[in-house]
Order: C-alpha cells, then sequence, then structure tokens
C-alpha cells in the first residue's frame, strides 16, 4: 500500500542566510530514509504516465520501486539505460512540465518527488563501473554489426559537448562506436560548464559525468571550434564518417534599445561564463574578474535569468529582476523562482526596459522601464505583453543582466554554406536528427534554439540511435 | 600539449612566444587570434596571430605586459606548456584586390601589421609603412616589417630615433605629397586608430582598424566585445576584429575598455602578493 501523504517529502536545503554568502549547492538531496519514504508514495501505476512525460523515457516506476527496496544501486542503473546524465538532470529538468506533471499523485496533492528522486539514485556508481565491455546496449537492433562499416569501424564525431552531445556520445559508445567529441571551450560541458551555477549544479558531478564517458571509450577535445580550427572534411580526412552537430544556442540576444553597449550592462551569458567557467566569483585566485556592484537588475524570466540573479546575489548585490509578463508566464523552473525569492531576489513583474542610463563616469546607472499589461495570446500561447502609456519608471542600477534569451551558435553552421538552417539560425533536422547533408545530425539547441538539458539530450540520443541503426 | 617552443624579448614591455598548438595553425590566416590561458587558474586571452605555420603545427604571438595574465605569461618559458589556446579565430583580414596599401601602426600593433605586410606582399600588392612608438628603445620588428613596405616612416612620441611626432604625421605627409592609397590600414591603440580615422576620411580612403576588445570565448558567445559601427552593434569577435574605421564608435570602444582596470590592478597586486610569498617563503 502506498504512502497517501499528500506532499512530497521535504528534501532539505541550504539555510537562506547562508546561500547569500556562498556558491555551494543549495538543494542538498534526500538521505536513504527520505528516499525510500518517498518512493513510497509512487503508485506504480500501470499505464505509466510519467514515463511518456519524459523526453528519454526512463523507466520512471521500475526505478522507484528499486529505491522503496533499498536497491539505490539497481535505481541508478535502470535510469542510466536510457539517461547518460542522471545527477545532472535529477537538478536540472524542470519536473514539473514533465514526469511530474502527469503523476497520478500530482491530482490531489503534490506529484511523486520523481527528481528528487532520481538524483538520490544519481549517487550511486554503475556496479560495472560504467566499463565499454559491461555496458548494455539499449534498443539497439543490431549493436555488433553497425559498428562496422564494409570492415571499418565508423567514427563519429560529435561537435560540442553540452548535453546533447554527450548524450548522442554516450549512446553511440555503448554501442560500440569510435566517438571523438570536439569542444570549443576549455572545459567540456557546455552550457553545464558555462551556465548553469555551481550552487544549482556542481562542476564535480560535472565532471564525473564527463568521466564516465570517457571510460566508455569517447575521446573529448577541448579547444577546438569547428569550422575554424578543423572543418567536417579535415575530420572525413582524420577517418570520421558521421556527424552530429551539437553546438548548442550560444549566441546572446539583445533587446537593441538605448545604452545598451553601456560599460556594465552585459549578457547573462558574459556573466555566467566569468562567474561559472572562468570562476570569476573566486577572483582574484582566479584571474577573470567580474562586477556586479552595489545594485543588478537582472532582465528576463527564464532559467538563466534566475541563475544570473542568484549569482549576482551571492557576489553581495541588491538584485531585481525584470520581467516584461506575470509570474505564471515565466518560463523558469518552478524551484528556481522559489529560490530566488527566497533568497531576496525582487520582482519587478509585467515591467520592460526602455533604456539604459548612465551614470558620469560613463558607466550604466539605471534602467527606465515600462509597466506592460497582458493583451490576447501569442504564438506561444502566452498572452502577449503591451505598454501601459505613461508608466515610465527608472531603476538604479550598477549593472545589468540581459537574460532575454540565445539564439543557436552561428560558427558551425556559418561554415557550412550547404546546411538548411532556419532565418533564425537553428539547423533544420528530422526527428532523426538528419539534417539535408548526408551523414551529417543535428541535436539539441543548435536545433530548437533554446531548450532544455533533457529535451537536448533526447535529440541527441534519437541522432544516436538513427547512426546505430542505419 | 600546448608547448612555448621559442620565446624572444622584443623589447622591455613586449613578449614574442612560438607554440605547439596545431589545430590552431592549421587554417590559421592574416588578422585572425587566438585565445589562449597560461594556465587553469589563468583569463581567456585574445591575441593576433603573428604568424603561424601548418605544417609545423604552430603560432606565434606577440604581446604587451600590460596587466596580470600577460605577465603571468611572460614567466613561463620555453619548454614549459600554456594550460590552452584555440583558434583561429574572427575573420582573416581582406586583403585580396589591394593594390596599394598604406599600414599604420603603433606600439604592439607593428605585431599584427607585420603579418598583413608580408601578406600583401605575397598577393602582389605593395605597402608604405607608418609606424610609431613611445621611443627609440621600444622599436620592435623593424628590420622584418621595413623588408615588406616599399616606404618606411618610424617615429618617436620623444625623437630619440630623430623623427619625432605621431604615425599621423608620416601618413599627413604623404597624402598631402598626393600619394593615394586603395586602403589604409591601422593597427595600434584606440586614439591612434580613430586619428588616422580622422586624417583619412576628408580624402575618402577606405581605412580598416582591427579593433582589440575584452573578450570571454572569443567565439560569439559572450557579447563582451560588442561595439557600435555605423549605429549597428558587432561583435569584434565574429564580425571582426577589422572593422571599417570611419564607422566605428571609438569614444565607446574606449569606455568599454576601461571598465576593469580596477580588477586588472586588484589582480596584478595579488600575483606580486603571491610571488613575494613564493620567495619569501
Amino acid at each position: 500500500m502506498a504512502d497517501m501523504a499528500k506532499t512530497k517529502t521535504y528534501m532539505p536545503l541550504l539555510p537562506i542566510d547562508k546561500r547569500r554568502a556562498t556558491f555551494e549547492e543549495v538543494a542538498l538531496g534526500y538521505t536513504a530514509e527520505q528516499a525510500r519514504k518517498e518512493a513510497g508514495r509512487c503508485l506504480n501505476c500501470k499505464h505509466r504516465p510519467c514515463v511518456s512525460g519524459c523526453p528519454v523515457n526512463v523507466a520512471i516506476p521500475e526505478f522507484i520501486a528499486a529505491i522503496h527496496e533499498g536497491d539505490g544501486e539497481r535505481a541508478g542503473e535502470i535510469i542510466r539505460k536510457t539517461n547518460s546524465l542522471p545527477a545532472v538532470c535529477g537538478r536540472v529538468c524542470p519536473q514539473e512540465n514533465q514526469c511530474e506533471k502527469l503523476c497520478v499523485r500530482g491530482r490531489q496533492g503534490e506529484p511523486v518527488a520523481i527528481g528528487r528522486l532520481e538524483r538520490y539514485a544519481a549517487e550511486f556508481e554503475p556496479r560495472n563501473g560504467g566499463g565499454r565491455q559491461n555496458a548494455e546496449p539499449i534498443n539497439v537492433n543490431h549493436p555488433a554489426k553497425t559498428a562496422v562499416l564494409s570492415g571499418t569501424p565508423v567514427k563519429v564525431a560529435v561537435i560540442g559537448s553540452g548535453p546533447a552531445g554527450l548524450s548522442a556520445a554516450g549512446t553511440l559508445a555503448k554501442a560500440g562506436f569510435t566517438v571523438s567529441i570536439f569542444e570549443a571551450l576549455h572545459n567540456p560541458g557546455g552550457v553545464l560548464a558555462y551556465g548553469i551555477p555551481e550552487f544549482r549544479l556542481p562542476k564535480n558531478l560535472v565532471k564525473k559525468e564527463i568521466d564516465a564517458l570517457t571510460s566508455l571509450g569517447v575521446s573529448i577535445e577541448t579547444n577546438v571550434v569547428i569550422g575554424k580550427s578543423l572543418t567536417l572534411d579535415d575530420l572525413r580526412g582524420e577517418g570520421f564518417s558521421r556527424f552530429v552537430i551539437c553546438s548548442g544556442a550560444g549566441l546572446p540576444q539583445f533587446m537593441n534599445i538605448k545604452g545598451e553597449t553601456l560599460p556594465g550592462v552585459l549578457s547573462a551569458n558574459e556573466f555566467l561564463t566569468r562567474v561559472n567557467l572562468m570562476k570569476a566569483y573566486r577572483f582574484p585566485e582566479f584571474d577573470t574578474p567580474v562586477r556586479v556592484g552595489r545594485k543588478a537588475v537582472v532582465v528576463g524570466g527564464g532559467n538563466v535569468a534566475m541563475d544570473a540573479a542568484r549569482c549576482a546575489l551571492r557576489l553581495g548585490a541588491e538584485v531585481t529582476l525584470v520581467y516584461r509578463r506575470g509570474r505564471e508566464e515565466m518560463p523558469a523552473r518552478a524551484e528556481e523562482i522559489e529560490h530566488a525569492i527566497e533568497e531576496g531576489v525582487r520582482f519587478e513583474l509585467l515591467t520592460n526596459p526602455v533604456e539604459y542610463t548612465r551614470k558620469e563616469d560613463g558607466t550604466v546607472g539605471g534602467v527606465s522601464c515600462v509597466r506592460m499589461e497582458l493583451g490576447e495570446p501569442d504564438a506561444s500561447g502566452r498572452r502577449r505583453p503591451r505598454e501601459i502609456a505613461g508608466s515610465e519608471f527608472t531603476i538604479d542600477c550598477d549593472t545589468a543582466i540581459i537574460a532575454i534569451g540565445n539564439a543557436p551558435n552561428p560558427t558551425v553552421t556559418s561554415a557550412l554554406p550547404d546546411l538548411a538552417t532556419q532565418k533564425w539560425g537553428g539547423v533544420i533536422a528530422d526527428d532523426d536528427g538528419r539534417t539535408n547533408l548526408p551523414n551529417v545530425y543535428a541535436a539539441g539547441d543548435a536545433v530548437s534554439g533554446a531548450a532544455t538539458v533533457i529535451l537536448a539530450m533526447g535529440a541527441g540520443m534519437r541522432c544516436a540511435m538513427d547512426i546505430i541503426n542505419m | 600539449m600546448y608547448e612555448i617552443i621559442r620565446k624572444k624579448r622584443l623589447n622591455e614591455t613586449i613578449t614574442l612566444m612560438t607554440v605547439n598548438a596545431p589545430r590552431a595553425a592549421l587554417h590559421a590566416k592574416p588578422g585572425q587570434f587566438v585565445v589562449l590561458r597560461a594556465d587553469i587558474y589563468g583569463e581567456r586571452v585574445p591575441l593576433t596571430i603573428a604568424d603561424s605555420d601548418g605544417a609545423a603545427g604552430t603560432i606565434t604571438v606577440i604581446f604587451q605586459l600590460v596587466g596580470a595574465s600577460t605577465r603571468k605569461l611572460d614567466m613561463l618559458e620555453v619548454g614549459s606548456s600554456l594550460a590552452d589556446v584555440t583558434g583561429p579565430l574572427g575573420r582573416p583580414s581582406e586583403l585580396q584586390g589591394i593594390k596599394r596599401a598604406a599600414i599604420v601602426a603603433g606600439g604592439l600593433g607593428v605585431a599584427i601589421a607585420y603579418p598583413i605586410a608580408k601578406a600583401l606582399r605575397s598577393l602582389g600588392a605593395s605597402a608604405d609603412g607608418f609606424v610609431g612608438f613611445r621611443s627609440e628603445g621600444l622599436i620592435i620588428l623593424q628590420d622584418e616589417f621595413t623588408s615588406f613596405c616599399d616606404y618606411i616612416d618610424i617615429r618617436t612620441d620623444d625623437g630619440s630615433n630623430g623623427s619625432a611626432g605621431f604615425v599621423t604625421d608620416g601618413l599627413r605627409a604623404r597624402l598631402e605629397a598626393g600619394e593615394r592609397y586603395d586602403e589604409v590600414i591601422a593597427i595600434g591603440p584606440l586614439p591612434m586608430m580613430k586619428a588616422v580615422c580622422n586624417l583619412t576620411k576628408p580624402y575618402g580612403i577606405k581605412t580598416t582598424v582591427s579593433m582589440n576588445s575584452i573578450m570571454i570565448d572569443g567565439t560569439g558567445m559572450c557579447g563582451c566585445c560588442r561595439l557600435t559601427v555605423g549605429g549597428q552593434t558587432k561583435f569584434a569577435c565574429v564580425d571582426g576584429p577589422d572593422f571599417d574605421g570611419h564607422l566605428v564608435d571609438f569614444d565607446e570602444a574606449a569606455r568599454r575598455g576601461r571598465f576593469y582596470l580596477a580588477e586588472e590592478r586588484e589582480a596584478e597586486e595579488h600575483r606580486c602578493r603571491l610571488l613575494e610569498s613564493a620567495i619569501n617563503g
């Protein structure tokens, strides 16, 4: 008989007063006892609605049952069959819009805390160390045959080491393919390394997941910008015959309003890259500086905006978040919004910047804003915000961080003029990730525009499956 | 992996370094840059590729000791390695079609101008060189640069080489004497490039400048290097580093370039303290 408690088992958090001064992880995860208790809330439904909400089809009731039986190790194994980054997904997936949204328990009370349980299970190392020879190929029709084409092993080049690339590489390596990942930055992980902050996704976890991949035989070469350092033809010369473009959405969008190029106005990408990848929060131990000043304004309502706001707060600033729609329309993960509010980020909702004003020293000194109201729904189904005449006001700031979205990174695609792309830069690919170029696949944000870690992983996996089953 | 195979002090503040970086060397062209890190604590520093050898897999950079990161880089000796070298980044300089160019360079800019002069010669174009330094002792690459120029004018701010003045003085004299160029290529500090653009504008001579904005990734991801060109926002790392100098907002670029000066000093003091404590045990 399931535990019929209406609410999720509480997951311990770092105390709020402590959070403002540290980049340590905020969510602390379940203990074995808490995990078993929460696992007991699962009804083990026969029709498994939660699984259909998961972009990589994790066998959710099965792994939860394993936790309930006290076998965390087996739970971890079950998840890893279809999800190569469980520790990451348990922390950053928007579960409320996916698996947990469809959980039967959510109809009366809170759904089962699937994300928290996934995170718990991910702590258990794979029994066989994840080694290549022991890895079990999943859903692979003819694994032994397909890794070899006309007698030569198939070499796959994966471009980008973010969630899509790691997922594609992991799936391919488990099926016996020779896989190399090429990463433009100096550390692998893509958005997991440069974007998501330490307090939400500790970098040692990312490293562990990447080490698990390399132990499967995947090689990762950093500091290689495909399209600049090497072309696809160079890679063909090195024996690669399949290509998966997972170059992400790294091109920061600006609003093109007055004052946007003032010193002190920066993209969330720049701010987060300084903080996360370059470890500017440990300046001067690390050489890269970041300056937020006394007051920071963050523009946007997504996860990136929440990350930027919470980083700025930890660097000592008073933070105001400006978003043009309301709280309900915010695309950020519910937990991130809650944590941001708890930590003291002030929200100015239904508000939009119209100009950045300057201080005497020439740096940014304020954001002129206008109040908004919601009109008719737009293409995304969210109500379109419109300006309220005469509602202008100014928020003082020393830093303004723009987190209104990112477009696909154009470097790889501009080096492939024949590759079909959308007007806005996304690579055109079918459900299996096939592009218009033979043997060239694309997955993740490079195709969809900025989306989620798990959707990118699902897309990367589908490219891999198509290569495997070819 | 990125082993230093040659290092040479060109003057008291400028160092040349040749590094083993085959991926960056393979397709490197004049005008492009690399981003490098001295060690795992280091900043990502963008430096123009002064020379490259695709076959040997090496690139050469020339840098000025202006802050903590370049001083840290300068402490590394032949045989040791850099943590990271990425490249080639940015668009190559567009030199096709130029028949006669004036290359105007100040200080470290000569290091960037040198491969341009070399490339122009190989394309069958001719170039006049106008270079400037603060004083005679700081002159770099004089013979190398001169060998690719039809005419050379070397000035020092203090006149210590016998020819006092700024690079613009030499260029102005030639222009006033009726000399004409298809293109003027100006590389150096922002005030110098701005002055060159002001000089050439009335003559209607296309003037290309090389913008060395602050960068993080160097691949178009952060937007730190953005600048205004002809009223539009551009990224120096992917749209440049070369731009039409008559359209660049130099004053804004100067303000953006100064933003982290205080932190630069703090980093430098931190580095000195570390060095002192290392020396004093």
